[in-house]
């Protein structure tokens, strides 16, 4: 059994705050006993309830304290978050806050301050001279640094959920193959464009199907039209991507009339082998090796890519990021001031991004597999608009409606 | 007489998300809302008899046509909002400036105690009735309430729609009150049936036209155009139903309360 005390102040009798917060607390499966009461003498004095909640365990107590919170409740002597320095690099200090990606702010020497680069299941780091609170992944934390511990002065600011008329409000809760998936897609043009207008950053995570489908002359367009700001995938992509531009097919079949090439098996180590042996990506469009597709589209219009590799790659290609930690730090600094992200036939890649985005950025994914676009929401992602269609048919969509004169 | 202040929505536009009704796809029609507001100043002026006093706009402040949200002013003394958005609080210095060379007195919260102003408090006799959740903290009200000497009644908002307690409820006098029951909780109700002999219910189709989001100046009820059961209600009861299309303002949650500070 877990308490805690609370006081709640003002004119709690007639506004009828103080049975509205005891109420809270038998809804949220807590007990309380009354401590003392002071009742205002005249009308306009205030009165004043201390209070013991009891609760099962530390869960239930601090969703009680959450929900009488937003009744005025306040646990006496609450204030600053408190703090304690990282034991050695890689390792939070016992008790450790962990975050949520919504917009938070601490309170720390009595002055709130606004969580940076908001992001789930990262411990908060406090500098307090600087006056600045950031969220770390294990990989970022060094020997020393403070982190916040237990939840106190920490704010959680959930965005209010309003009855919005927007995809991403009210399509989000349930994914299904059976939407109106063109007004969606009209709808996800009109945010791209206007998180283009705010200088907002358009970012693409994608696996190999966009090649398999045959969609990369539509992503390429996108990316021509500067619809894409930064790319993330895996080696796959770019090798079939390179394997369609160098030779004509994705995994040996062809694209021009889907039949499987002979030898088409060899292929994409063919093509691996060029770029290899080129030196690169970069250096294989810059040498006029490679004159088409998706990678070559992002060298040439400055896309800021990240491949991150896998135990399964073949290659990889020399761009590809094999330390796991490495490319999730690469990751994270390309993530800040997303606007959009486009998560498209990658359940590991868009997981991975989902986890290092703010709830605020719009997310989109799109896969032929419902089982993807859940398991992104059931990872808090829940600001995700799902779409269950073929990458190829709805790259093809999105540019329609893109390219709809105003 | 009462005095009302005004501010023109010469840069007035739906430039940013804060509230369900904001959708920048939706953008408002700048001269039509110029015209609505202008018939909406002439009707509390010319007919509901107020004293209107107009505050000069300010390019990149769309809302700050609503006036309603500056603070909360009574007698000398102004209580200056301390808005929960980012996008209003470059509001705050204008309404603090326009009060401050009229001589009032200006309070300010804790930077920490959000408060939205008349759009979240009446004062109506010795009792301060205010809304929380959306904008305005709790904790804002008892604050505010000590300023004025005043008994804090807060009530819980309930629906996102009905972000500010002026969007759901207008006292009409000391004993009557119309009021849209579901943006509240049953406390919420039960506190408000409490204190008013007379509770209009007021209807969701004239709740989703805001007409709760009514300028009330004396036995004048200024208010948006086809509320048609409020009207008659408010007829019923003696009132002088004024309405007035305010559509362009609606785009950006906003109707005529929200247009108008009291001075009183």
């Amino acid at each position: 059994m877990r308490s805690e005390t609370i006081e709640v102040q003002g004119h709690i009798i007639d506004s009828l705050i103080l049975p509205r917060v005891l109420d809270e607390i038998l809804s949220h499966e807590g007990t309380f006993e009354i401590l003392d009461v002071d009742i205002g003498q005249r009308r306009q004095d205030p009165s004043r309830a201390r209070i013991r909640v009891m609760a099962p365990d530390d869960e239930h107590l601090e969703s009680i304290l959450t929900a009488v919170r937003t009744h005025g409740a306040e646990v006496p002597g609450e204030g600053d978050v408190q703090l304690a320095p990282a034991p050695c690099d890689g390792v939070f200090p016992e008790g450790f806050y962990v975050t949520t990606n919504y917009p938070a702010r601490i309170r720390c020497q009595g002055r709130w301050i606004e969580v940076e680069h908001p992001r789930m299941d990262c411990g908060l780091r406090v500098d307090p001279e600087a006056g600045r609170a950031e969220t770390a992944k294990f990989g970022q934390v060094r020997a020393g640094d403070c982190f916040v511990i237990g939840g106190r002065g920490v704010h959680v600011m959930p965005p209010a959920r309003g009855r919005e008329r927007n995809v991403f409000e009210f399509m989000s809760s349930d994914v299904s193959s059976e939407k109106p998936k063109r007004a969606i897609i009209r709808e996800i043009a009109g945010q791209m464009r206007q998180a283009r207008a705010e200088g907002k950053k358009i970012l693409l995570v994608g696996g190999p199907a966009i090649v398999h489908t045959g969609a990369v002359p539509a992503v390429v367009a996108l990316i021509e039209a500067g619809y894409v700001d930064r790319l993330f995938a895996g080696n796959a992509l770019a090798v079939h991507d390179i394997e369609y531009a160098l030779l004509g097919t994705s995994l040996g079949v062809s694209l021009e009339n889907a039949l499987a090439s002979e030898e088409g098996h060899e292929h994409h180590i063919r093509a691996i082998n060029a770029i290899r042996r080129a030196g690169g990506i970069r250096q294989a469009v810059e040498s006029g090796l490679l004159r088409s597709g998706i990678m070559h589209a992002c060298i040439r219009h400055g896309v800021e890519m990240v491949l991150a590799g896998s135990i399964r790659d073949d290659g990889p290609l020399p761009e590809v990021i094999t330390d796991t930690l490495a490319a999730q730090k690469r990751m994270l600094a390309l993530t800040d001031n997303t606007g959009v992200a486009l998560m498209v036939a990658t359940a590991l890649h868009s997981i991975a991004t989902g986890n290092l985005l703010p709830v605020t950025t719009r997310i989109v994914c799109v896969d032929i597999n419902q089982a993807v676009i859940t398991k992104l929401a059931d990872r808090g992602s829940f600001q995700t608009v799902g779409l269950v269609t073929d990458v190829g048919l709805f790259f093809e969509e999105l540019l329609t409606h893109l390219r709809e004169p105003q | 007489m009462t005095r009302v202040l005004l501010c023109p929505p010469d840069y007035y536009g739906v430039e940013y998300e804060i509230n369900p009704w904001m959708h920048r796809e939706q953008p408002a029609d700048l001269p039509r809302a110029r015209a609505q507001w202008r018939e909406f100043r002439r009707i509390l002026a010319e007919e509901a008899g107020a004293e209107v006093e107009e505050m000069p706009p300010r390019p990149g402040l769309p809302d700050l046509v609503f006036t309603a949200n500056a603070g909360l002013a009574i007698g000398n003394v102004f209580v200056a909002s301390r808005f929960r958005f980012a996008q209003r609080q470059r509001e705050e210095p204008h309404f603090q400036e326009w009060f401050a060379e009229r001589g009032y007195e200006i309070v300010r919260l804790p930077p920490d105690l959000y408060f939205e102003g008349e759009g979240d408090a009446f004062p109506v006799g010795e009792d301060l009735f205010a809304g929380y959740h959306f904008r305005s903290d709790i904790r804002s009200h008892r604050a505010v309430a000590e300023v004025f000497g005043l008994h804090a009644l807060s009530l819980h908002l309930a629906d996102a729609r009905f972000y500010h307690l002026d969007t759901c409820f207008a006292p009409l006098d000391e004993r009557t009150v119309a009021y849209h029951p579901p943006a509240f909780d049953d406390y919420g109700c039960r506190v408000i049936r409490a204190r008013f002999q007379d509770c209009i219910e007021v209807n969701e189709a004239d709740a989703l036209r805001f007409g709760c989001n009514a300028s009330v100046i004396g036995r004048h009820v200024v208010l948006n155009a086809g509320c048609d059961s409020l009207n008659r209600a408010l007829e019923e009861r003696g009132f002088v139903a004024h309405p007035v299309d305010v559509s362009e303002f609606m785009k950006a949650g906003g109707a005529t309360k929200c247009m108008t500070l009291l001075l009183r």
